[in-house]
């Protein structure tokens, strides 16, 4: 026999080898491309951006669970990192360093630990503290280091609008689409992430690399970025044909902003996302509506990250409503 | 695409690591505690007394009531004692010790009877039979057998379902069986079609077994009645609802019984114990159970004596290895865990499993992300996480509400939570609360 004791435990007697930190830092590194991307295009205040965000998410968490809660301390479990880094991706990367760590204080203290830590939040902590220093800062949040123009020059010191605002301001001054669409970043620059906007939105390329991953890694599923992402299209694609001179193509509004960072990375945060597929997609779709209307009509150029608040705030709801179908209670059973 | 069922389910790492090790004699054993409840229902009544000799195969507990089952003894003997014993649930249950005979032991030689294919028995007697032969599921579930089969005047009943999945990590011995006594298996089917006066049955097997289906589909090639049909590798399929689902596509309604949808399941190890009563009047007095473990000298699959202690069967294999830290009697996902070896084989125990450290401690539960992988999982439809925090703050009525009591404890969300929070543990006690209030309010 063996020195120590027998272990009687209820089945299940063996445990998948995931866990929640391997899923945080999945997200992690999922996105790794998205990161190096804003480094080449913004260089070290891209590094600096994150740095801040992160330590300082990790710092407040440590510091409240122990002075403030006196609660056990849970700085490993990978999310204050994910937090630090989402929240820096939806910075600009001429941020002052003292914003970022208001941020991240709002972040972590108020949306996070305030609800009582991790899973029991209700909105998102990166996206809170992303809307609370744009409405309490909106002139810094909206410089925009542009990054490169004709893709290859690196003009760090200038500041320009991010393409959706060039066209929400170039709308209320009356000018068409097309005037518009010459001062706007081409498709392929977008696509690359040759543009202004915040640290980690502007390449829709890296970002789809990193939610494929996640999507092959099942950390997250597809219905929640793919119900967005052809929601906006689908919406924004009505009003444009209806008025290609007012409104900005699907394609545009598909690149721009931070539509593919939400898709993939903060709508489908597990923590504040709806727990069934159905649920996932009334979500997303909610989220994507909410995002054009703002788009389109609202005093912001950008809405996610409002959407995916507002959003956040009925997953209850929704988890209430959309429950899985039991099973037994098929409606038609096939009975001989 | 294979077929299986549609929603939820599992793929745990499968380690069938006795997959392709024969089934032995196990060594006939010098005591036998044979439990008088081996089955679901009410306990059997002893019918023997101290100092009494009895023959193999002799009833030695004769069922207490239509949901009960007789005891049989297993080996020739002298009934030393009438006792409790700790029994695999970890209670003490009533239980018959026969020391055994040393030189009568084995008039019943009887896994290797010559095949007898020809049905002589009228079908009321097959049922008679399987009744008086104590005859009760093997998969694990101990389902008095002759319960399941008296159906009542006009049920419409289109089909028999043969369990050969063996959906469980780690367990071979239906494997083994379905691999080595097929004939007889297929013998046993057509037994319980002229009992039920059916003529279909499908034999459903994962697609980890191809060897067994290749054997079932040879064997069954002329047989227009008899389908055999392989199925996605997926946890729990072995259950009956997933695999009427998986099999047929027909939903067995909440609260419902296979009968419901025209269907009746047989474990194959049942299947082959029917054969045995019907054809060679033999008593379920033994049965195959897998010996296994990683860190085991020689992981096997035996023909185990009921009563057997199950140190025995691990001396049997090169004896507990160093740093075991949990035995557990079944398979890793449903099995319960023994506190020692001091515990006799039983009808339902389909498997002895050894676990070392690196498998055997769970994980520190953490607090829930909200990441929804226990409600993709449940096969049943349910929300695990909800359940358990209905169940944790004493919610009962509303857990009751949100289907508690559907939960087929297969632990597959359990398995699946990445905080390691104990989703079923909480679900089990929820349910013999809700379960409790139920028959309070009858």
């Amino acid at each position: 026999m063996s020195a120590q004791p027998i272990i009687v435990s209820a089945s299940p007697h063996v445990h998948s080898d995931r866990t929640s930190k391997k899923l945080m830092y999945d997200v992690v590194i999922a996105l790794i491309p998205a990161f190096l991307v804003s480094i080449y295009v913004f260089g070290f205040n891209a590094l600096i951006v994150t740095a801040i965000a992160v330590s300082s998410c990790i710092l407040f968490e440590y510091l409240i669970q122990k002075f403030l809660l006196k609660t056990e301390v849970t700085i490993t479990d990978g999310s204050a990192l994910l937090t630090g880094i989402l929240l820096a991706f939806n910075l600009p990367s001429s941020l002052p360093i003292w914003m970022i760590i208001v941020g991240s204080l709002v972040a972590i203290g108020v949306a996070k630990l305030s609800f009582g830590g991790l899973g029991f939040n209700i909105f998102n902590p990166a996206l809170v503290g992303r809307v609370f220093l744009l409405v309490s800062f909106p002139v810094q949040m909206t410089m925009w280091p542009t990054a490169i123009e004709n893709n290859t020059t690196l003009i760090d010191a200038v500041t320009g609008a991010t393409p959706l605002g060039v066209i929400k301001e170039g709308l209320q001054f009356g000018e068409t689409m097309t005037e518009i669409s010459t001062k706007i970043p081409s498709t392929i620059n977008m696509l690359f992430g040759f543009t202004g906007g915040s640290l980690g939105e502007m390449s829709a390329l890296a970002l789809l690399i990193g939610g494929l991953y996640l999507i092959i890694r099942k950390v997250i599923s597809w219905h929640i970025p793919i119900t967005l992402l052809v929601t906006t299209a689908v919406f924004t694609g009505v009003f444009w044909l209806i008025d290609p001179e007012h409104y900005a193509n699907p394609i545009i509004h598909l690149l721009s902003g931070g539509i593919i960072l939400g898709a993939f990375f903060m709508a489908t945060d597990l923590v504040t996302s709806p727990m069934t597929k159905k649920g996932m997609i009334v979500f997303a779709l909610g989220i994507g509506i909410i995002t054009v209307l703002i788009r389109l009509f609202g005093a912001y150029p950008e809405g996610i990250s409002f959407a995916i608040l507002i959003m956040n705030a009925f997953v209850p709801l929704i988890n209430k409503y959309f429950k899985p179908r039991r099973f037994g209670t098929k409606i038609k059973s096939k009975i001989v | 695409m294979l077929k299986t069922f549609p929603k939820g389910g599992i793929h745990p790492t499968e380690n069938k690591i006795t997959s392709t090790v024969g089934i032995k004699k196990m060594t006939v054993p010098k005591v036998v505690y044979v439990p008088i409840s081996q089955h679901i229902g009410i306990p059997a009544e002893i019918v023997v007394n101290i100092k009494d000799k009895v023959e193999i195969g002799q009833v030695i507990a004769k069922s207490g009531g239509f949901v009960s089952s007789n005891v049989h003894a297993p080996v020739a003997g002298t009934v030393t004692k009438l006792d409790l014993i700790i029994d695999t649930s970890g209670y003490k249950k009533q239980c018959i010790i026969i020391r055994t005979d040393a030189k009568n032991e084995s008039n019943f030689e009887d896994i290797d009877y010559p095949l007898k294919t020809e049905i002589t028995t009228e079908p009321k007697d097959i049922l008679q039979k399987i009744n008086d032969y104590g005859i009760v599921g093997l998969g694990g579930a101990t389902f008095p057998s002759h319960v399941k089969l008296s159906i009542k005047e006009g049920t419409n009943l289109d089909h028999l379902i043969i369990n050969g999945v063996e959906c469980e990590p780690y367990l071979t011995a239906d494997h083994r069986l379905m691999l080595e006594k097929a004939k007889e298996i297929i013998v046993g089917i057509k037994i319980l079609m002229k009992a039920l006066h059916i003529n279909k049955s499908i034999i459903g097997i994962e697609n980890n077994k191809k060897d067994a289906i290749e054997i079932f589909k040879k064997l069954t090639a002329e047989e227009k009645e008899i389908k055999v049909a392989a199925l996605q590798v997926k946890y729990p399929q072995g259950g009956e609802k997933q695999l009427i689902s998986a099999l047929l596509n027909r939903e067995v309604p909440k609260n419902g019984l296979p009968l419901d949808v025209g269907v009746i399941v047989h474990n194959v190890g049942t299947i082959f114990a029917i054969y045995q009563a019907i054809q060679h009047n033999k008593p379920l007095i033994e049965r195959v159970v897998t010996v296994t473990g990683k860190k085991l000298e020689n992981p096997s699959n035996y023909w185990v004596k009921i009563g057997t202690p199950i140190k025995d069967l691990v001396d049997e294999v090169g004896g507990l290895p160093e740093g075991t830290r949990k035995i557990v009697n079944g398979g890793p996902m449903m099995g319960k865990a023994i506190k020692n070896l001091d515990v006799p084989v039983t009808k339902g125990t389909s498997g002895i499993l050894v676990i070392a450290e690196d498998e055997a401690s769970r994980g520190e539960p953490k607090n829930c992300i909200r990441c929804g992988e226990c409600v993709y999982v449940c096969p049943m439809g349910l929300e695990p996480h909800l359940l358990m925090n209905l169940s944790e703050k004493g919610m009962y009525e509303k857990a009751s509400q949100e289907d508690i009591m559907t939960c087929i404890e297969c632990g597959s969300c359990s398995y699946v939570c990445p905080s390691h929070r104990p989703l079923l543990d909480y679900i089990r006690f929820g349910k013999s609360i809700v379960k409790k209030l139920n028959t309070a309010k009858n």
